[in-house]
């Protein structure tokens, strides 16, 4: 498992990037996670990146974006807008999480 | 821990580039029972969640998937299917497809996967296209107050091979 350096201190990533230890993530390393891929944090993004956060740490998987709307009350059509295009794999990996397992 | 070289962290690629020349994918479901309903949904949505433009069409028996007054109560029949390992003798008696209807939609709902209508908005909301196939409408006389709202339009075959132009084209 690749360990990596982000703003001076060690993260552990997997070989596409992903966090694999989500208590390594801080919200000033998000901020940097989505530099990386193009998107710059409003408020919202940090709503939603908490809420799969807690989510993921409940039910110790990542939620999927029908959770997202069904538990968190974020309309997909939303999400498509704060992440563009994949928004499941792009909010995880902002989010410090790993991409969810689920077909739905 | 000491690390001799620092390496920088690897950036998902996500290929937001690859996307702009557009992979599309079209549906075409034309069966109305409650399993088949399922894959061209599933795959929707999955598409969808990679940024693949989407497209379904809905023709002849699939027009029970988008049409309001059936939408919500599609069937699942075990009658004739061997992959139930079911005697056709038992699954032909009365009470049967309500029966095995109720146990495939309580499979689904435990894996947490939304009801037909449900997961229709779902696709709708995240951008995919929903299309009815002109025929079917004009056999079974029905418009487009009939069904979905979330289906754009009732095109006729040559529309659809517009539609499907440079697609991936799967048949459900």
């Amino acid at each position: 498992m690749p360990v990596a350096t982000m703003q001076g201190r060690e993260i552990h990533v997997d070989e596409e990037g992903f966090l694999t230890d989500p208590s390594e993530w801080d919200e000033e390393l998000a901020k940097q996670l989505a530099t990386n891929i193009g998107i710059e944090l409003t408020d919202r993004h940090y709503e939603v990146l908490r809420f799969a956060r807690d989510d993921a740490a409940e039910q110790g998987e990542t939620p999927t974006l029908r959770r997202m709307q069904a538990v968190g009350g974020f309309p997909t059509k939303e999400l498509f807008q704060l992440f563009p295009k994949k928004p499941a794999k792009k909010l995880s990996y902002v989010a410090g999480l790993q991409k969810p397992v689920g077909c739905v | 821990m000491t690390t001799a070289e620092p390496m920088t962290a690897p950036i998902p690629s996500f290929d937001d580039d690859e996307e702009e020349g557009g992979r599309k994918l079209v549906l075409i479901c034309s069966k109305g029972s409650l399993d088949m309903a399922y894959p061209g949904l599933v795959l929707a949505n999955a598409a969808l969640g990679e940024g693949i433009e989407v497209h379904i069409f809905f023709t002849f028996w699939g027009f029970e998937i988008i049409n309001k007054k059936t939408m919500g109560e599609l069937k699942f029949v075990a009658l004739g299917n061997p992959a139930t390992h079911m005697p056709n003798a038992v699954m032909g008696l009365p009470g049967m497809t309500a029966m095995s209807t109720k146990m495939m939609k309580k499979q689904i709902a435990d894996l947490d996967i939304p009801e037909v209508p449900e997961f229709l908005d779902l696709i709708h909301e995240s951008g995919g296209h929903l299309w009815a196939c002109r025929m079917s409408a004009d056999m079974m006389k029905l418009t487009e107050d009939d069904l979905y709202e979330g289906v754009e339009g009732i095109i006729s075959a040559t529309d659809f091979m517009e539609l499907s132009a440079g697609a991936q084209t799967i048949f459900i």
